[in-house]
C-alpha cells in the first residue's frame, strides 16, 4: 500500500483556459443592506489543473463556489462571469444549468451525509446520476454505478451499492460522492472542503482519490479548504482569500516558499507543523472584518503588523508581482521578500517562555497514572424492556501516567477510544477495571469529599467554545463558576476573574459580555480562564483548537504553552490533528481499537516511529509546504476502524497493518495469534505493541533529532 | 468570523492582546453578573417598562383602591345602596350599581384584587412546579425521572374538574387559596414534560459537562444552567397561565366553586354581567377591560424578561 505521489509537473502551456471565473461577486441580504460575500474573485483553470481556494470561514470561499454551481439561494446576488469554455453559465436558466451541473461541472461537499439521500440504495443513487446525464438503460446505469464505485475504492461494490447511506462510514460517503462527481466524465469538478471532518488516514485515502479522480477524467479541479497542508499536496496554484477577495495568487511553490501579502505569511506562520516542532507560531491577532460593515482601505489593516496610513485609505488591488505570474493585495508587496520586511519579520516571532526546565522526568511526581483502564459499553436493544446483548469494549486497558509539568498528548482516530478515556477520567468515578490515581491518591478509594476536593485539580477545557459556555451567563458568571462552586466569597470570586481574564490575556471588560457577543478564539480563552480558576494542577485539552481558524488557533497554542510553563501545569491533550499535538506535547500516546499501540516521547515516536499505525498517520498528516509535501511517500491505510464488537484476533491492527500485508506467511501468524503487548524499543521509556515493529522515519530528516541505536527489533 | 456587539454592554470588537498582553487597568472595570445585567438590559425595554408600571398600577389600584374609595364615597363591595339599583355610573357611584345596589367600582376593585392575587399564585406555583420536577427528572434520569413521570401521567389522567368541584364545594369563604392551588396544581404537567425532553438535549451539552466537571452541584446545575436556558419556554408558560388561571378561576366561580358571593373576582363579574351586556354594560366592561389589561400586560412584560434574559435577542429585535 505504498504509494510514490506523482511528484511531475503538471503545469499546461498555452492552452486557452476551460474555465475561467471573473470579477465573480456576491452579496447576501443583510438586515441594513447587502451584505457582500465575495467581492471580485478571478481565477482560469485549464484542462487537468488543480486550483486551491484557501481561506477562513466567512473569507467567501464557499460561497464563491456555491455561485459558480448555480446553487446559491435566489435571495443572493451574483454579478460577473462563469466560462466553461467560452460558455457564459451565469444567468442560464435554472434547467440548462442543472444540466450542465453534475455532467460538465460535478461538486464534491463537505458533509457527503447531507448530500445523499438517506432513502435510497447508493448504487441506485450513483445510476441515477449516470441516468439523468447518459440516457442509457437502468441496467447499463447500474452496472456503470458499479464500476464506479470499484474504481474509487469500495470494497464489493457490487453487494455495498445496495446498502443505505448510513450505513457508509464518512470516508466511504465522501468515495461515493466522488463516484458520483466523476461518473459524467465532468470538465470541472469542484471539492469544497472535502476532507474537513475527516480523520487523518481516510483524508489522505479521499486526497488520493481526488488526484486519481482528476486523472480519470481530466478534469480541471478546484479545492476549496481552510488547511494550506492539503493544498500543498494537491494544487498546482492558490488562491489565498480573506474578507471577499483574493488577497494573493500565484503557482504554490513560490507562494508558499516567498509568499507577498501579510495575511498568507501570518497564515503560515501561524500553522503548527509536523517537521517543524519547536518552531514558535505567529498568530494573527484580532478577528476578519464585519463584511456587513467593511472599513475603508485593506481588509486586513487591523491585523496586519506593517500596515501605513495608505492602508486604511486605499483598498490594496491584486497586482503582480514583480517578474512572476504571482499576484498580491497588499501596497507593501514589493519590500516583503521571505516573509520578511526590511530585514524584520512581518509577523514578530512572540515571547514564548521556553525554558522547560529539564529535571528528569523521573523525579518529577505523577499527576495522574492509569493502569489498564477498561471501559464497556453495554450494547442493549428494545425501548421498554432493555435487554443487555453484549458489550463494547471501548477502551481496553490502557495505561499511561503524566508527570507534573508535562504534556502528554493522546491522539487517534474518532472511534478508537479517547474520548471515551478522557470522560471515565473526568467523572472521578472507580473504573470498571484497572487502577487511577491522580496527585498519589487512587480515586476507587476516594470519598464523597475527597472527590470533591480532588475536582479542584483537574479541570477540563473542550473542543467546542460555543458549546462549552452557557449562552445565558455573562463572562464573569462562567469564569467565576468553578469558584462559587467551592464556596469562594463573591469579592474575591470577582478579584479573581479580573486576574484570569488578564492571564489568558482578554481584558477584564470581557466578565461583562455574553459568549454570543465573542469570537471563537476569545471563547476559548474563556473556558481556558474557567478551567483555570481554581488552580489546577491537571488540565485535561479535549481537541481545544479543532474549532477554530488557523489564524486564531497559534494564539490558544502559544496561551497553553505559556501556561503550562509559568504555573506548571500538566496537560493531558487529546487531539486528532498531529501537527498540534506534535507542537504542544512533550509525551505521546497513540490509541488505536481501544488500546495504546505507541506511547513515548514525543521526539522519539514522531521521529522514530516503530508501529505500523504510527508510521500511517504520521504519513498522512500533510505538511504545509508543497515540496517537501510532493516528495514524501504516503502510507495508505484500507477500510476504517474495526467494528469495537467484532475485532480481529491477535493484533487489532491486522485487518488495515501494511506491514502485516507484507510478512511472510509464518510470521503473520503470530499477528494473527498473538496480541501484541506494549513492549519498549530503543532508548528511553518509548513503547510499541507491535510484533514486528521497525523504526520507520517517516517525516523529512531533520524533524526529530538524531540517535544511534538499533533501528530493527527482530 | 465576526459577531456582532451588543450595542449597549460593550464598545467595540477589541483587539485581544496575546498571552500576557494587558490593555487598560483591570480593576477599574466592575465584574457585573448576571442579575445586574439583565435588569440593566430589561429597563432598556421600553414597551416592558410600560407594562411593568400598568401592572404596578393594577397591583396598587387593586391593594389600596377598596380603601381609597371606601373613604371617598363611602362604598364598599358589600353594602347595598337601595336607592340606586342598577343605575348607570354616576359621581356617587363611579362605575355604576348592580341590580341589587351594590357599587360596581368597589366590586370590580375587589375582583382585580382576587384575580391577580389567584392567577400570578397559579403561575407561579405552576411553572415553578414544572420548572422544577422536569429539569430535575430530565438531569437525573434513572428512576427519578421514572417515578416523576409517573406522578405527570397520573395527574394528567385524573379529571381534574372533578376533584375541583368535590374539593372546592366545602370549602365556603376562604375557598379560594385552595381553589388557587388546586388550578395550579393541575395546570403544570404538560410544561414538566416539554422542560424534560429539552433537559435531556441540555443535558448533553458542554456546558452543562463543564459545570459538572468543576464541583457545581446538582441544584446548581439545575437552577444556573438548566432553567436558564429554558427561561424563554417557561415564561411564555407563566403569562399563559396567569391568563388562563383567572378565566379557569372565572369558570368554575360561574358553577358557583371557589370565590362565592357576596366575595368577587373579575371572572365572576364578567360572568354575572355577560347576559345584560346590552342593557346594562358597565356590569361586565370594567371588569373586562381589567381583565385584558391585566394578561396584556403580563405577557409584553414576559416579553420583555425573555429578551433581557436571552442575550441573542437584543440584536434581531434592534432594540
Ligand atoms: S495593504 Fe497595508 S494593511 Fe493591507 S496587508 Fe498590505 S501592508 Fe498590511
Ligand atoms: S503485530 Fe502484526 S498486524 Fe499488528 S501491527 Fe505489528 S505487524 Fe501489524
Amino acid at each position: 500500500m505504498i504509494r510514490q505521489e506523482p511528484t511531475t509537473s503538471r503545469a499546461p502551456e498555452g492552452t486557452a483556459p476551460l474555465f475561467e471565473v471573473r470579477d465573480l461577486t456576491v452579496a447576501f441580504v443583510g438586515e441594513s443592506g447587502p451584505v457582500p460575500a465575495v467581492r471580485g474573485l478571478s481565477y482560469a483553470l485549464s484542462r487537468g489543473e488543480v486550483l486551491g481556494i484557501v481561506g477562513e470561514s466567512g473569507s467567501g470561499k464557499s460561497a464563491s463556489a456555491l455561485a459558480v454551481m448555480g446553487l446559491l439561494p435566489s435571495s443572493a446576488t451574483v454579478s460577473g462571469s462563469v466560462r466553461l469554455r467560452g460558455e457564459e453559465l451565469l444567468g442560464l436558466s435554472d434547467r440548462r444549468l442543472a444540466r450542465i451541473r453534475g455532467s460538465r461541472i460535478a461538486m464534491v461537499f463537505q458533509d457527503p451525509l447531507s448530500a445523499l439521500t438517506p432513502v435510497h440504495r447508493i448504487g441506485d443513487q450513483v445510476a441515477e446520476a449516470v441516468r439523468i446525464h447518459q440516457g442509457v438503460s437502468a441496467a447499463a446505469a447500474h452496472d456503470r454505478a458499479v464500476e464506479l464505485l470499484d474504481a474509487v475504492g469500495i470494497p464489493n461494490a457490487a453487494q455495498r451499492a445496495r446498502a443505505y447511506p448510513h450505513e457508509f462510514s464518512g470516508g466511504m460517503r465522501q468515495r461515493v460522492m466522488i463516484a458520483m462527481a466523476i461518473a459524467n466524465d465532468p470538465d470541472v469538478l469542484i471539492a469544497d472542503e472535502p476532507t474537513t471532518a475527516l480523520d487523518v488516514t481516510v483524508q489522505a485515502q479521499v486526497l488520493a482519490l481526488l488526484e486519481t479522480a482528476r486523472r480519470m477524467t481530466g478534469a480541471a479541479t478546484v479545492v476549496i479548504t481552510h488547511d494550506l497542508a492539503v493544498v500543498a499536496g494537491i494544487a498546482d496554484r492558490i488562491v489565498v482569500m480573506y474578507a471577499g477577495k483574493a488577497v494573493e495568487s500565484g503557482p504554490v511553490v513560490p507562494v508558499y516558499a516567498d509568499p507577498r501579502m501579510p495575511y498568507t505569511i501570518g497564515l503560515l506562520g501561524s500553522v503548527p507543523r509536523l517537521d517543524r516542532p519547536g518552531r514558535p507560531l505567529t498568530p494573527i491577532e484580532g478577528a476578519p472584518p464585519d463584511l456587513a460593515r467593511l472599513p475603508q482601505g485593506c481588509p486586513f489593516v487591523s491585523r496586519c503588523p506593517v500596515n501605513v496610513p495608505v492602508c486604511r485609505t486605499i483598498e490594496p488591488a491584486l497586482e503582480p508581482v514583480a517578474r512572476s505570474d504571482r499576484r498580491a493585495a497588499c501596497h507593501r508587496r514589493g519590500e516583503i521578500a521571505f516573509g520578511r520586511i526590511g530585514g524584520a519579520p512581518v509577523f514578530p516571532l512572540p515571547e514564548i517562555a521556553s525554558a522547560r526546565e529539564e529535571s528528569p522526568r523521573d523525579g518529577r511526581p505523577a499527576v495522574l497514572e492509569v493502569r489498564q483502564l477498561v471501559k464497556r459499553h453495554p450494547i442493549t436493544t428494545g425501548v421498554v424492556l432493555r435487554r443487555r446483548i453484549g458489550t463494547i469494549t471501548a477502551v481496553d486497558g490502557i495505561s499511561f501516567d503524566i508527570r507534573e509539568g508535562e504534556a502528554l498528548g493522546l491522539v487517534g482516530e474518532s472511534g478508537c477510544g479517547k474520548t471515551t478515556t478522557v470522560m471515565q477520567l473526568l467523572e472521578l468515578a472507580a473504573p470498571e477495571e484497572g487502577r487511577v490515581s491522580m496527585l498519589g491518591r487512587d480515586i476507587a478509594s476516594l470519598s464523597r469529599d475527597g472527590r470533591k476536593h480532588l475536582r479542584r485539580e483537574v479541570q477540563v477545557v473542550f473542543q467546542d467554545p460555543f458549546a462549552s459556555l452557557d449562552p445565558r451567563l455573562p463572562v464573569g458568571d462562567i469564569i467565576a463558576e468553578p469558584l462559587r462552586a467551592f464556596g469562594v466569597s463573591l469579592d474575591r470570586r470577582h478579584g479573581r476573574v479580573r486576574d484570569l481574564l488578564d492571564l489568558v490575556g482578554l481584558s477584564a471588560e470581557h466578565a461583562n459580555r455574553y459568549p454570543a457577543d465573542l469570537s471563537g478564539g476569545q471563547r476559548q480563552r474563556i473556558g481556558i480562564a474557567r478551567a483555570l480558576a481554581l488552580e489546577p494542577r491537571l488540565l485535561v485539552l479535549d481537541e481545544p483548537v479543532s474549532a477554530l481558524d488557523v489564524s486564531i488557533q497559534a494564539g490558544v497554542l502559544n496561551l497553553l504553552e505559556h501556561l503550562k510553563v509559568h504555573l506548571g501545569l500538566a496537560y493531558l491533550f487529546v487531539g486528532h490533528d498531529l501537527s498540534v499535538v506534535r507542537h504542544v506535547a512533550d509525551r505521546v500516546a497513540v490509541m488505536y481499537a481501544g488500546r495504546l499501540v505507541e506511547v513515548g516521547d514525543a521526539d522519539e515516536v514522531f521521529g522514530h516511529p516503530t508501529h505500523p499505525y504510527t508510521q500511517a498517520l504520521l504519513s498522512a498528516v500533510p505538511i504545509p509546504e508543497p515540496g517537501t509535501e510532493r516528495q514524501r511517500t504516503r502510507i495508505l491505510l484500507d477500510g476504517d476502524l474495526p467494528d469495537p464488537a467484532d475485532l480481529p484476533s491477535g493484533c487489532r491492527f491486522r485487518s488495515r497493518c501494511p506491514l502485516f500485508a507484507r510478512l511472510p506467511p509464518e510470521r503473520r501468524r503470530r499477528c494473527s495469534d498473538v496480541d501484541p503487548p506494549l513492549e519498549p524499543r530503543s532508548t528511553g521509556d518509548h513503547q510499541s505493541a507491535c510484533h514486528w515493529a521497525r523504526d520507520n522515519p517517516i517525516l523529512p530528516a531533520g524533524a526529530g533529532r538524531s540517535r544511534t541505536g538499533r533501528s530493527d527489533t527482530d | 468570523m465576526s459577531l456582532p456587539t451588543d450595542p449597549f454592554l460593550a464598545a467595540d470588537h477589541r483587539l485581544v492582546p496575546s498571552a500576557g498582553g494587558r490593555t487598560g487597568a483591570p480593576e477599574d472595570v466592575v465584574v457585573l453578573g448576571r442579575r445586574r445585567l439583565v435588569l440593566a438590559r430589561l429597563r432598556r425595554n421600553r414597551a416592558a417598562m410600560a407594562a411593568l408600571v400598568v401592572l404596578v398600577l393594577l397591583v396598587v389600584a387593586a391593594v389600596l383602591g377598596p380603601v381609597t374609595y371606601r373613604w371617598i364615597t363611602g362604598w364598599g363591595y358589600i353594602g347595598q345602596d337601595r336607592t340606586a339599583l342598577l343605575q348607570p355610573p354616576s359621581a356617587e357611584h363611579w362605575f355604576g350599581t348592580t341590580l341589587i345596589g351594590v357599587d360596581v367600582f368597589a366590586q370590580t376593585l375587589r375582583g382585580l384584587q382576587k384575580s391577580l392575587l389567584i392567577g400570578f399564585l397559579a403561575a407561579v406555583i405552576s411553572t415553578g412546579l414544572a420548572a422544577v420536577v422536569g429539569a430535575f427528572a430530565g438531569y437525573l434520569g434513572g428512576w427519578v425521572d421514572r417515578g416523576l413521570m409517573w406522578l405527570v401521567d397520573l395527574l394528567l389522567v385524573i379529571p381534574a374538574f372533578l376533584v375541583v368541584a368535590v374539593l372546592g364545594r366545602g370549602l365556603g369563604e376562604a375557598g379560594w387559596p385552595v381553589l388557587t392551588l388546586l388550578i395550579a396544581l393541575f395546570a403544570w404537567m404538560i410544561t414538566a414534560r416539554i422542560v424534560r425532553g429539552t433537559t435531556l438535549s441540555l443535558r448533553e451539552r458542554e456546558f452543562v459537562l463543564a459545570a459538572r466537571f468543576s464541583g457545581v452541584s446538582v441544584p446548581g446545575i439545575v437552577f444556573r444552567h438548566l432553567i436558564p436556558n429554558m427561561s424563554s419556554l417557561l415564561i411564555i408558560d407563566a403569562t399563559i397561565t396567569v391568563a388562563t388561571a383567572i378565566i379557569a378561576e372565572s369558570g368554575l366561580s360561574y358553577f358557583g366553586f371557589g370565590v362565592r358571593p357576596p366575595d368577587v373576582s373579575l371572572g365572576s363579574m364578567i360572568a354575572v354581567g355577560t347576559p345584560s351586556a346590552f342593557t346594562s354594560p358597565w356590569l361586565f366592561m370594567f371588569a373586562g377591560g381589567l381583565l385584558v389589561l391585566t394578561t396584556l400586560a403580563v405577557s409584553v412584560l414576559g416579553d420583555g424578561l425573555r429578551d433581557a434574559l436571552d442575550p441573542g435577542s437584543t440584536r434581531r429585535a434592534g432594540r
